[in-house]
């Protein structure tokens, strides 16, 4: 039976789960996780993708069982849920200093869903990414996709270096 | 390499009886523990062959892009495109999952799931659009046909958000994010080929020529959207916004409409009602040639 403390500490070791893809944050750094709790004395995991074909999700299904089992809390119920979609606004802020330190810029606030049509970025501004290297506004976009489906690639003109940008959605 | 950085590569690594990643491959339904019951009043049997439209779109163009890889003049472009691919076809896998459960409510059987609905149904049995099966013959054709496909289902998708279907609601509002980078890659791209040199811009607008007889197809109004009020999109109503966006990139792309007359239905029917180009018959051969020949393969 898992109740009380021991949902806080099953909460503690799956908010821990690294992000295969960017194992510098947490599941929870990340805004993936979106839930721990108990149901029939089970503890129940409920995480969400971050985008439709992220491969990243069945491996972070497959370590949230893992530990949570290792730590004493199996069997664990894996639960995706698709509603509401996720928003790189749900990384934390440990999460987005993290991302810096290892060199990846965190993403500016994402566009906020207004109702009508989805306006074109080309016919808007986009705001300008600092270098996460050296803190320079001067940068470029080099593509707007890059390794994993969450981040684009940018260049700084100031220090020259090429950094990842977790893009804002 | 921190403990936890060894524990995420190791359990990528990882070898066990449910842990891989190709067909039959034990992969995990991408619908699981989500509440897919049919709303009420809503007709099953419709709901799933709306789904499988729909899904349907995303797996072959996914099918399509991937057959660029290796071939793309940089590996940023291909690297683009591999992202694209890998977005469609998670909605193609949420979307199949869908109609599955719709046909199992609708019964007799069980429903299909994913990888049946996928690889066992022949040609007549899919239901995409004739744009979303067509091979690029060039980067032009690539990109442009990347700008009406992704216009088109952003509006449709941006729509389908507010569908009485909770579960097709939130697949589109996901999708929504993701198309709104895909139509821009491409807007930026056609902007750029069109707005370059006279070759490339003689190129880009050849390219819209040959693609746009089949961009009729995709505001035809379907007895299936029809028989689902509130839960389907008609297509109809998002010829004004994808004009809208043609229009604001062909501007800024200094390119003129396509004037070439849409491509006419076969009998009355076209990919919606199952039927095909020729070329359609060639992706299926290769998209399905592994799981047929092997229909219990793992690795």
């Amino acid at each position: 039976m898992v109740t009380g403390t021991g949902l806080v500490a099953a909460r503690e070791v799956a908010a821990a789960v690294p992000d295969p893809e960017l194992p510098m944050v947490t599941v929870a750094d990340l805004g993936i996780l979106r839930d721990v709790s108990e149901e029939s004395g089970q503890v129940v995991v409920t995480i969400t993708p971050t985008y439709s074909g992220c491969p990243a999700l069945r491996e972070i299904a497959q370590d949230l069982r893992h530990r949570l089992t290792a730590a004493g809390f199996g069997p664990v119920t894996v639960r995706t849920s698709l509603s509401p979609a996720w928003t790189s606004d749900w990384i934390s802020p440990a999460g987005a200093a993290k991302l810096r330190a290892a060199g990846i810029a965190p993403p500016h606030a994402a566009r906020a869903p207004r109702p009508g049509p989805v306006p074109l970025t080309l016919l808007t501004s986009r705001p300008a990414v600092p270098c996460p290297v050296c803190g320079s506004s001067d940068t470029t976009q080099t593509a707007a996709f890059s390794a994993t489906a969450c981040k684009a690639l940018y260049r700084c003109e100031s220090c020259r270096e090429p950094f990842e940008y977790l893009k804002d959605i | 390499m921190s403990e936890d950085e060894f524990a995420a590569y190791q359990s990528l690594a990882q070898e066990s009886e449910d842990h891989r990643w190709a067909f039959g491959t034990g992969f995990t339904d991408p619908l699981e523990g989500i509440d897919t019951s049919v709303p009420a009043g809503a007709d099953p049997a419709a709901l799933a062959a709306y789904c499988l439209m729909l899904g349907d779109d995303a797996l072959i163009y996914s099918h399509r892009l991937q057959q660029w890889m290796t071939r793309m003049p940089e590996l940023e472009e291909e690297t683009a495109l591999a992202n694209i691919a890998l977005d469609l076809l998670g909605q193609a896998r949420m979307l199949l999952a869908r109609a599955g459960r719709a046909e199992a409510a609708a019964g007799p059987g069980p429903g299909r799931d994913e990888d049946r609905l996928a690889f066992f149904r022949d040609e007549h049995e899919f239901r995409n659009v004739r744009l979303a099966e067509r091979a690029d013959a060039d980067f032009a054709e690539l990109v442009g046909r990347l700008l009406i496909f992704s216009a088109w289902r952003l509006a449709l998708l941006s729509r389908l958000a507010g569908s009485a279907d909770p579960v097709l609601a939130a697949i589109a509002a996901k999708g929504v994010k993701e198309l709104t980078y895909h139509r821009d890659y491409a807007a930026q791209w056609v902007i750029r080929l069109g707005d370059g040199t006279a070759l490339s811009r003689g190129k880009m607008q050849a390219a819209l020529e040959i693609i746009w007889p089949l961009a009729g197809d995709l505001f035809r109004t379907d007895p299936v959207t029809a028989a689902l009020p509130g839960i389907a999109v008609d297509p109809a109503e998002l010829r004004g916004e994808v004009d809208e966006v043609l229009h604001a990139v062909l501007a800024e792309a200094t390119l003129e409409r396509p004037r070439s007359a849409p491509m006419a239905p076969v009998s009355g029917r076209t990919g919606r009602d199952g039927v095909h180009t020729e070329a359609f018959g060639y992706l299926l051969a290769e998209l399905q040639s592994l799981p047929r020949a092997h229909p219990d393969a793992t690795w």
